[in-house]
């Protein structure tokens, strides 16, 4: 596990990598965004005279070797050299989620005692701001947007072009200063400090060496053959770990290029002008897509609705087996061809995946028939599991060997032992330093001898060596009669309906399970506008009795599948209701990343989950709701509780 | 009047002299006054507001110094000049952009193209090079396309750059408008009601890109509102018409303790 910076040539940390670059792909295309309307280059060459004069402006500034530097921002050029310009000075970029709200951001600044903020816009200063009397060690805020801040005080506020021309004016001051700092960083150097979102209690801080990133981003780029050549599309936030890896480790790594959207809102226009070769996506996202492809062919002529259909009935039939090389009959691979032509070309277009060649999805289960649906297109989507302590990478699902329902086979140099109680412990090169100031939490994490635990329950499938996740550890249960209740299982059947968004499964310890409903705006919405169903609120079609009817019929079909095994057939839903509202981070009922906290969402609607239990057919409730500039209010409903149907467990063993 | 002194304000704008002067202005459509004897001015640089109820007579105003009336009685003063009467395209020549009260866009256009619109002002390129884009015509529409990018970056409007305005909701209607306005780099800004059915939040993010207009172009901004709350927000100083009179003329506060203001507002019967 103590591999040197010898098998990488040396290259022990991303400046060194940059300077690497600098020299090998001087004139290639290393970071493209879209500003003006005009997709705006920096070379490699320019990359590294960027985060030069960055650097020196941050050592002018008084930087100093070991000090936390936070980045709040959407993805932009600019942020990606702030991170390697810190790097470069000895220090540490912390990079937040930009969508935190203020005392989020309180926490994580104190915690890590930030001296220094790098942050895109007035937005985010004006959020410091508010919080820096309670941050002692805080100094200096960087921003690169001026726009609105002409009035502030700037003491202590600089610009970032500004600081990049104090740091080239200095040049002469500071350059082996710098040069000094950036040739001492080795192989077990801090690169990286990431907040996990945490489903329970405070963030804590992921530190990430050189080795986790390099090694990661170099045996990940070796397994899908990543080259020079590869574009990307950045748009996840940066301050999750898998945005670390694939736009600044792999990029830095492979020499490729970086593209960042011009807005949030932009980014599916984006995405079609770039059309990306390697794509990541969380399962939501090609959601979303399917879920508007599949809208607009409802509003298409009757001619191309039904080529569309045809051929994407023949794409289900054939299209996995030719991706995945299997043999397949001259007559289908020639209607394929045509299909391709015709419909699956044109689409992938559309949709920016013309030229992927590589795609992922993580972070949560995809439903079957939206992996199959992409992958059926020709396109190359397959699935990894991986963790921020495990720098990304635990599992991957090898080309030719892909499933929705498996994560794949452990990642290159990536060992995996499942203990007795079904949790899967890892060991990888990728492996994190420690939780930083938390030793009471990287001891229960992370063993002496380096083996983590990932807080997933899984298994490996034995015919074909793949691992399959069944739920978080903690989160499987009991039920009162001894039965296995694992909530994430039956939650992901039922998001798997478009018109499901969310769904929280409660059962632990009792006699039987209910459920809470999200309803899908975009896709209800939809559906009502076409049945001519009128609301005026999410909470009234939330509420609409032919929505509770087309939900409960999906609760039923989910039941019927679950009493197919079964070891989890306990877990079959017997009454849920749909909530009022939508489970929102800014509410703490989810994680930024968007996973739910069950037990906050349990606390906070314990009226209703008792109403479930004790057989009610309507609660009133009233629910507190924090809006986006931190104000709160509350909303009050009164909702219907539904029974629902279950079904005898089957008999027949099944393979689980 | 028109010799007074650039200040700088608390929160450190420069307002400067007076730009636009209205004398005496009576507007009459046959027998009924809409304004009786106004007068009133506009500072370089300043946010003006024109409040008052339903009916006072703020529309017309603004038409007036659009020059879309022309008023029976009074002077239009304009950068210390006498403004004869004119065409509104003439006074949009002059440097007065507006936006209306219910949306004037081209519906079938897209937004790039409706903004492109503002900058007619600025393309002086022949019909011969226009029609074979050649030269002149080309060179232009590359120099008006950047100056209409940064104004779609500046009211955040990129997403939305290619899709026809008819497509849009009526909030970024009110913004395109806006961007179109802010194209033809007015020296002054007319608004006519920029928040009129508006919800609370597309009202503040309107306050904020009317600020930051202000601010970052140092365009003077007349704008008419009667939502008194964002106005009193907003304004450098405001002007209140009732009934076509000018009942009260100050900055927020002044008028806010203004009696006859509260009167008009809050209902006194009327002799």
């Amino acid at each position: 596990m103590a591999q040197s910076s010898q098998a990488t040539g040396g290259l022990a940390s991303i400046p060194a990598l940059l300077q690497r670059n600098a020299t090998l792909y001087a004139e290639k295309s290393a970071y493209r965004e879209k500003e003006f309307g005009i997709w705006q280059t920096w070379t490699w060459a320019e990359t590294e005279k960027e985060v030069e004069a960055l650097a020196l402006g941050l050592i002018n500034l008084g930087v100093n070797e070991g000090d936390f530097i936070a980045i709040i921002g959407r993805n932009r050029p600019h942020f990606y050299f702030a991170m390697t310009a810190a790097q470069s000075v000895g220090a540490v970029p912390v990079p937040v989620y930009n969508d935190s709200a203020a005392e989020e951001m309180e926490y994580i600044l104190g915690h890590c005692g930030a001296r220094f903020a790098i942050v895109e816009d007035q937005e985010q200063v004006d959020k410091i701001i508010e919080i820096q009397e309670h941050l002692h060690q805080f100094e200096h805020m960087i921003y690169i947007d001026p726009r609105g801040m002409r009035k502030y005080d700037h003491h202590a506020l600089h610009e970032y072009s500004h600081i990049q021309n104090q740091g080239r004016a200095a040049y002469d001051e500071f350059i082996t200063d710098l040069k000094a700092r950036r040739e001492k960083l080795t192989y077990d150097d801090t690169c990286v400090m990431l907040y996990t979102s945490g489903t329970t209690g405070k963030p804590k801080g992921v530190v990430l060496s050189n080795r986790n990133v390099i090694e990661s981003a170099k045996n990940s780029a070796e397994f899908d053959n990543l080259g020079a050549g590869e574009e990307i599309l950045s748009y996840l936030p940066m301050a999750w770990v898998g945005d670390f890896i694939f736009s600044l480790g792999q990029a830095y790594w492979c020499g490729f290029c970086v593209n960042c959207p011009e807005s949030a809102d932009t980014m599916m226009t984006d995405l079609r002008e770039i059309g990306p070769t390697y794509y990541f996506a969380p399962p939501r996202i090609f959601e979303t897509q399917l879920t508007n492809v599949m809208i607009r062919m409802e509003d298409a002529g009757n001619f191309k609705r039904k080529m569309f259909h045809y051929f994407m009935a023949h794409a289900k039939k054939v299209g996995g087996k030719i991706l995945d090389g299997k043999p397949v009959g001259a007559m289908d691979r020639l209607k394929y061809a045509l299909g391709n032509a015709l419909v699956y070309g044109p689409l992938k277009d559309t949709l920016g995946f013309g030229r992927v060649r590589v795609g992922y999805t993580a972070g949560e289960a995809i439903g079957p028939e939206i992996f199959e649906f992409y992958r059926s297109l020709g396109i190359n989507l397959k699935q990894l599991y991986g963790q921020t302590e495990a720098t990304v990478f635990i599992t991957v699902q090898p080309d030719g060997e892909v499933r929705a329902d498996t994560v794949g086979v452990p990642a290159p140099d990536v060992e995996i032992r499942i203990e007795d109680n079904g949790e899967i412990y890892y060991r990888s090169p990728g492996v994190f330093v420690e939780y930083y100031n938390n030793p009471e939490s990287t001891a229960s994490t992370k063993d002496a001898e380096g083996w983590v635990a990932t807080g997933d329950a899984g298994f490996f499938e034995e015919e074909t060596g793949h691992l399959r996740i069944i739920d978080r550890a903690k989160d499987v249960g009991k039920m009162a009669d001894g039965s296995m209740f694992a909530p994430k299982y039956v939650e992901n059947k039922l998001k798997f309906y478009p018109d499901i968004l969310e769904a929280v499964l409660f059962g632990n310890g009792k006699e039987k399970c209910v459920a809470f409903i999200n309803i899908d705006l975009t896709a209800v919405g939809n559906w009502a506008e076409r049945n001519n169903v009128a609301y005026a609120s999410y909470q009234e079609l939330a509420g609409h009795p032919r929505v509770l009817e087309s939900i409960q019929q999906h609760v039923e079909a989910v039941n019927e599948s679950v009493a197919q095994d079964p070891m989890l057939s306990g877990c079959q839903i017997h009454r849920f209701l749909v909530l009022h509202k939508e489970l929102d981070a800014d509410d703490g009922e989810m994680t930024r990343t968007r996973k739910v906290r069950r037990v906050i969402v349990a606390e906070k609607f314990k009226d209703l989950v008792e109403g479930l239990y004790d057989g009610s057919t309507t609660v009133s409730t009233k629910t507190e709701v924090t809006y986006e500039d931190g104000r709160k209010g509350s909303i009050s409903a009164t909702l219907e509780l539904r029974d629902a149907k279950v079904f005898p467990t089957a008999s027949k063993v099944a393979a689980e | 009047m028109s010799t007074q002194e650039s200040y700088v304000t608390e929160d450190g704008r420069t307002i400067g002299p007076t730009v636009m002067e209205m004398k005496n202005i009576t507007l009459r459509f046959g027998g009924v006054k809409a304004i009786t004897d106004i007068s009133f001015d506009i500072r370089e640089g300043e946010i003006r507001a024109i409040i008052g109820p339903n009916g006072a007579g703020k529309s017309s105003m603004l038409n007036v110094i659009s020059g879309f009336y022309v008023p029976q009685e009074g002077e239009v003063w304009y950068k210390g000049k006498k403004r004869p009467p004119m065409k509104p395209y003439q006074v949009a020549q002059q440097g007065i952009a507006r936006t209306f009260q219910n949306i004037a866009l081209f519906e079938g256009m897209s937004v790039l193209d409706n903004v492109m619109t503002g900058r007619l002002r600025q393309m002086n390129a022949g019909l011969l090079s226009q029609a074979l884009w050649k030269g002149k015509a080309e060179k232009e529409e590359v120099e008006n396309r950047e100056f209409v990018e940064k104004i779609i970056d500046f009211l955040e409007i990129q997403a939305i750059r290619k899709t026809p305005v008819g497509r849009l909701p009526y909030g970024l209607k009110k913004r395109v408008e806006l961007a179109r306005a802010l194209a033809a780099e007015p020296s002054i800004l007319l608004l006519d009601e920029p928040m009129a059915g508006m919800n609370v939040e597309e009202k503040e993010d309107m306050s904020r890109f009317i600020l930051d207009m202000n601010d970052e172009f140092g365009t003077t901004i007349a704008l008419i509102e009667h939502d008194m709350g964002v106005v009193m927000d907003l304004s450098d100083r405001v002007v209140v018409m009732d009934y076509g009179k000018k009942i009260g003329d100050g900055t927020p506060d002044e008028v806010r303790n203004n009696q006859e203001v509260i009167d008009a507002y809050l209902g006194v019967a009327h002799d």
